[in-house]
Order: C-alpha cells, then structure tokens, then sequence
C-alpha cells in the first residue's frame, strides 16, 4: 500500500540524496584523477577472492584505485541490466557468458579484450579452452574468468546416509530406492529450493543428458523446431514427477529458497540426504557450517546414470566459469585491462580461491591442490571437469532470456505437477517461436 | 471585469513560484516518465537495444495471456482481501486508541511499531517465521501452525494478504484514531442524556463522523494494493507457480526476467489507468470532492 506518507517520505529521501551527491561531486573534483574504477561482482561463493584481487591491483596503483561493489545474484542481474540500459555501467562486471553476455555484446555494450588480453598465447594456455568458450563469440574474447569451475554435482550428508542405511546412488533406480529408506526415518532424500526455480533445472538437464546426450539440448539452441518434444525431454519430465510423486523433495520445497541458505542448511543440519548444486556450495558450507566438512560428514558424488541411457555418464552440467568483461561505456579501460591480466586469477589470488573450496579453470594445478586442506574435494571437481566428455552451460544461460524465463517457468510448473511433461513439451515448443 | 489589485497579482506570482519545485518534480519523475511508458507499451524492446514499433501487439498479447490474465484477478482478490481484513481492524483499533487513557497510549506505540520497519525486514522476517522446516511450527507447542504456508499455492496468497495488513494496519489505525478524535464531544454527551448506549452511540454518531476518513483510508488501501509489489516480490517472488503473481509483480517479471519492456509497459500503463479511474469512481460516488462539514449545527 504506497500511503501518501510514503511516497512523501521517498521523496524527501530522494531530495535528499541528490543533494548530498551534488555536494560530493562538487567536493571530490578537485582530486586529480576524478572517480575510480568500478567493479561490479556477486556476494557469497568467491566473494573472498574477488576482493582479493581488488586489493591486489589497489596496493600496487594506489593512485588509480579499483572500487569492488557486491550484490546477491537476482538483483544483480536486474541492476546491471537497468545500468547497461541506462548508459552507466561500471568498469567491470560479473557475468556468466553465453546468452546474456551475448545480448549485451550485440547491444554494443562490451568491448572485444581479444588484442589486448586474449592474443596472449601464454596467458590463453593457461586456462581451460571448454570456458574460454563461454566469453568467445565469432574467434572474439569478451570476458575473463574470475572464479572456480562450476560443475553441478550431488552434495551428500554421509552420516544421514548411514543412519537410515543407504549408499550414495550410483544410478536412478538406486536412487529410487533410497527415497522409503529415508521416508522410514520421517526425512526427504532431496533438498531442493524451490523458490529460486533454477535449482529445478539442474535435474532436467542432467536427466536429459544422461538419457540422451548433450544432443537434445544443442538442437534446440540451435532452433529445430518442437526440439523439446524429443522423447528424452518427456521421459526427463516424466522422471522429475516420479521423483515429486515419491516425496523425495523435503516438504514446502516450492517455496524453500537457496539465496538464503535454507536449502543448504537442510543437508548440514541433518534434515535432508542430499542436495543437487553447483561446486560453489562447498564455500556456502564452509562458511556456514565449516564442522560438518571437519568432521567428515560431508559427500559429493556426480549426478547417477541412467539405466539403458545413451548420455556419457562422465558429462557434466553447470556453470564453466563467471567473467569479469569491460563496458563499452567504461573510461578506465587501461586500468580495466591492467587489472584482469596481472591480478584476477594470478598465483596469488589462486590460492585464495583453493583456499575457499574453489577450482579455477587454470591449467596444471595437480600440485597446489595436492597440498591444499581440502584436496579430496578440490580434485573432484577438477577432476570432474578435467574429464568431462561435455559441459554443458546451464540452460537458463545459453538461452535468451525470454526464452529462459519461459523455461524456468513451465518447470515450477511440471515440479508443481500443475502440467505434464507432454504440456511441458508443447509449452515451451510454442516459447521457443516467439 | 474587476482588475485584480497589485497585492493579489504579487500573491499569484509568488505562489507559482512556490508550486513550482513541486510542479518541476512532478513533471519530472511522474508524468515524463509515465508518458514514456506509455508509449514504450507499443514497442517491443529488451532494455538495450532500439525499441521496434509494434503497434497494440503488446497490448493483444497482455490480454489473452492467461498468466497476465490470473495475475489481474489476483490483484482484485488482493484489494477486497486487504480492504475486508484492514477496514473492520483499522476502525477498531483506531476508536480504541483514540481513547485517552494511558494504557491506550502505551498500546498505541506499540501497534504503531510494524509501519516503522522495512518491507523488505518484514518479508524476510515473515518469511523465516513461515519456513515449514525452520520456522516457527517446527516448535512441539506451535504444531498447529505446522503448514506449509508460503510453499501451497492455496494458501500462499492468504500468508501474503495476512502480512501485508500487519504492515498496513498501523497507519491506517492513525487515520481512524485521528478521526475519531477529531468528533466533537458534545454529540456524546448529548448521546448520553437521551439515552443512547454505546453500541448506539458508536453506530450513529461515530461511524457517520467518520464518513471522510472511512473513504480516505479505503481509497489507499485499495490503490495501493493495486499496486502493491514490494513484500510480494521478497516473500514468494510471485509464487508457488503462479499463485501471488500479482499485476505489478506479473510487470516486474515480464521486464526484468522476460527484457519484455514493452510488454510490461502495457502492463504498466493499464494499472495508472486503472488507479486513476478507481480513485476518480470513489471520489465522485463518495461525495468526497464536496466535502460539506459533517459539523452543520454543531
């Protein structure tokens, strides 16, 4: 209810503020260099390392300073969207590659990094070619990796397992057969967060992969028409409502959110068997319950196969990467530049992110994982995506976003068992036209 | 024809210039703006790029969209639920506190306490209490609260419309406390020699008094449940499914989610519109704009 007195207030605040910010503007400019540098990045996750790398640049160029500002994952999106939009975006900003870096690319809001940074043969050996591929657009490089590699694994409460007698599942129909085990002793096999719609994706890619291969979904990005009415896609869909039907999801899971913890907390707390997710809940634990990977109760196993799928089982799904990419509108591309090359992902700031759970995508780091505190997790994944015949960028990334949007919808809605996996089919079919 | 004299030439002058920040604000971040969503509603456009005309596609597709279509009967669910859970409770509280005594007072302060939180504190509040696995029935003596409250798609819209009078009731209490105290004593005490208790009192002399304040506070609550986004948006984002997609939410997703801005435009515009006739339909049928004294003879 937006009361007079409300907006009045807003108002005022808004009077206020622009008041305030005339009079620092006016006070900070006779400062030589004028506003520094800004970076725009996610909280929670690398938060540590991005920070890291910031302080890094600023030590050594105290007259050209980076300023790192943190935002939670949805609004994020929005506020570079609207900042994009309206001509102010900062310096550098966070993304995830593939579609939506690729709408702002053709907007003209992105510029090319391939002379400055990517025609560096010693700086490209470095990394992983499958996630330089997220940022690469037409042989041109846009972005740079910041983070860890990012595949979506089972995250496991051993000690829960033991309890109610069960083996972490190796395929679906074991899977199957944990979901009584753990009704038995009153719990759900699954956490899932609902609320955030994303985390529902996680399953139907991987069980899309598994039954049919990487395949399916390339036809459909690559617009086949009724790509989604492929029988992997429907039997996917129809495995998704086994799973509700069974009661494998903990309950109110439509409404249980992953942003503030909820979900997470569940597996650690001992309330749900496992939970699906990207690599970057290792850190969520660690700093939310660091006793539980202590203490050896936490597991990670990758999602299980298939019995008669056609998928490799050694594929995985998720994010590959985030990049940091320079604005078009950005006035300190030099310290922009600077910055990416010599102290995001440097040996240094490496290390921080092994510290914190997560695997860059850098090339030949057996021997600093090996030493690291949490090497049997830091190998997994490297490991996991080292191998991986495929990786697959999440769905809701490689699409354009009305299409992803459609997409994340009508799954709440198969989850929700509100249409079957034949409407499903047909509804997003009928999205992808538009 | 009368000239007007210098001091009243001097007076308009100076009254144009003191409306004239106000006009300059207005102008610039409500009407402008406005005008430009309304024209945006014809053009298909994803934030970034030139908008491209599109004529009344948007308009077409917001109206035969189902999900558009729910998200509008929601929101009228939403403004009768708020104005039937609010109005009753507001005037209540509202003569209770217009009472002098001091425990009143005391009461007063703390019902006000919810108006001074943020939204987005209560939604994260509420929305912790509510958790089925964390929250507040997860305790043995709560059991009966053990719902699944923000997570069933059936209830989920009554949580929402529950919180979001907490919110409100506060400051519409003060509207009703205000008006109350505003009735001039003498009608009670003449009440009172004739013979009236107070269930007679309250029904013919209260309730009549507080003509003006009853439409006042209705209107916001009705308008501003219309618009209503904010503690929908932090406490379910819209759902489970579709179930708390209100129209302002249903806007909100449709631009930010879809980068369908002139779809949400279109959206946009038919609820000013839609505000704008409700208050002009109340206003005229309410007698508000007349306001006669309701205090002839007194």
């Amino acid at each position: 209810m937006q009361t007079s007195l409300g907006w009045n207030l807003r108002l005022t605040i808004g009077l206020g503020l622009w008041l305030a910010s005339a009079g620092s503007t006016a006070s900070a400019e006779p400062a030589a260099s004028g506003p520094g540098t800004l970076a725009w990045a996610l909280t929670a996750g690398d938060e540590k390392a991005y920070q890291d790398a910031v302080a890094q640049y600023n030590q050594r160029h105290p007259e050209s300073k980076i300023t790192l500002q943190l935002f939670p994952n949805e609004p994020y999106k929005q506020k570079l969207l609207v900042a994009m939009g309206a001509g102010t975006p900062p310096d550098l900003f966070f993304n995830w590659g593939g579609g939506i870096l690729k709408a702002y690319i053709d907007a003209g809001n992105v510029i090319d990094l391939t002379a400055d940074i990517g025609k560096d043969p010693a700086w490209k050996r470095r990394f992983f070619p499958s996630v330089l591929a997220s940022a690469t657009f037409g042989d041109k490089l846009y972005g740079v990796p910041i983070n860890g590699v990012q595949p979506v694994v089972f995250f496991v409460n051993k000690k829960l397992f033991q309890d109610v007698g069960a083996q972490p599942p190796k395929t679906w129909n074991e899977l199957l057969a944990a979901i009584p085990k753990f009704k038995a002793k009153g719990k759900p096999l699954l956490s899932v967060a609902g609320a955030d719609r994303w985390t529902y994706l996680m399953y139907a890619e991987y069980f899309v992969d598994r039954l049919a291969g990487p395949q399916v979904f390339a036809d459909i990005v690559a617009g086949k028409p009724d790509g989604w009415s492929h029988p992997a896609m429907i039997q996917a869909a129809e495995m998704i409502q086994t799973l509700v039907k069974q009661e494998a999801f903990e309950k109110g899971y439509p409404g249980v959110s992953y942003g503030n913890g909820q979900a997470t907390a569940l597996l650690y707390s001992g309330r749900a068997g496992m939970q699906l997710m990207g690599s970057w809940d290792f850190p969520n634990i660690l700093n939310g319950q660091a006793s539980f990977i202590a203490s050896d109760q936490l597991g990670w196993v990758p999602f299980p196969t298939i019995e008669g799928g056609k998928g490799s089982p050694g594929d995985v799904v998720g994010n590959p990467s985030n990049f940091y990419s320079v604005s078009a509108k950005s006035t300190h591309k030099a310290v922009a530049i600077e910055f990416l090359k010599t102290n995001v992902l440097s040996d240094s700031n490496i290390d921080v992110l092994l510290k914190n759970g997560s695997v860059p995508p850098v090339a030949g780091l057996e021997a600093k994982i090996a030493k690291s505190p949490q090497a049997a997790w830091l190998s997994f994944v490297y490991n996991v995506t080292k191998n991986a015949p495929n990786f697959q960028l999440s769905w809701d990334q490689a699409l354009p976003p009305a299409q992803a949007d459609a997409l994340l919808t009508n799954l709440e809605q198969l989850f929700l068992v509100k249409i079957t996996p034949k409407q499903f089919s047909e509804n997003m079919n009928k999205a992808m036209k538009r | 024809m009368i000239e007007p004299t210098r001091a009243e030439r001097d007076r308009g002058g100076a009254g144009l210039v003191m409306l004239l920040p106000a006009l300059v604000l207005f102008l610039g971040f409500a009407l402008v703006p406005m005008l430009g969503v309304f024209v945006l509603g014809f053009t298909r456009w994803d934030g970034l790029a030139t908008p491209a005309w599109t004529g009344l596609d948007n308009w077409r597709e917001a109206v035969s969209d189902p999900v558009t279509q729910d998200a509008g009967w929601l929101t009228v669910k939403l403004m009768i639920t708020s104005w039937v859970i609010q109005t009753p409770l507001c005037m209540f509280l509202g003569v209770f506190v217009a009472g002098h005594q001091r425990y009143r007072a005391v009461l007063a302060v703390i019902y006000f306490v919810p108006l001074l939180l943020s939204t987005v504190a209560i939604g994260l509040t509420f929305r912790a209490l509510m958790d089925p696995n964390f929250g507040l029935s997860t305790s043995p003596a709560l059991a009966m609260l053990a719902k699944d409250w923000l997570g069933d798609g059936d209830l989920a819209f009554y949580a929402v419309a529950v919180v979001i009078s907490w919110e409100f009731i506060p400051f519409h209490t003060v509207l009703y406390q205000a008006g109350v105290r505003q009735i001039p004593r003498v009608l009670y005490e003449a009440a009172t020699i004739d013979g009236a208790g107070r269930l007679a009192q309250f029904w013919y002399i209260t309730l009549p008094q507080l003509r003006y304040t009853i439409v006042t506070s209705s209107m916001l609550i009705l308008i501003g449940s219309l618009t209503y986004f904010d503690l929908v948006y932090v406490m379910t984002g819209g759902g489970p499914g579709f179930a708390t997609r209100l129209l302002p939410l249903d806007m909100f997703i449709s631009a930010f989610g879809r980068r369908e801005m002139g779809r949400a435009s279109a959206i946009a515009s038919s609820l000013v519109v839609g505000g704008l006739v409700l208050s002009l339909a109340m206003v005229k049928f309410s007698g508000f704009a007349r306001m006669r004294s309701q205090q002839e003879g007194v």
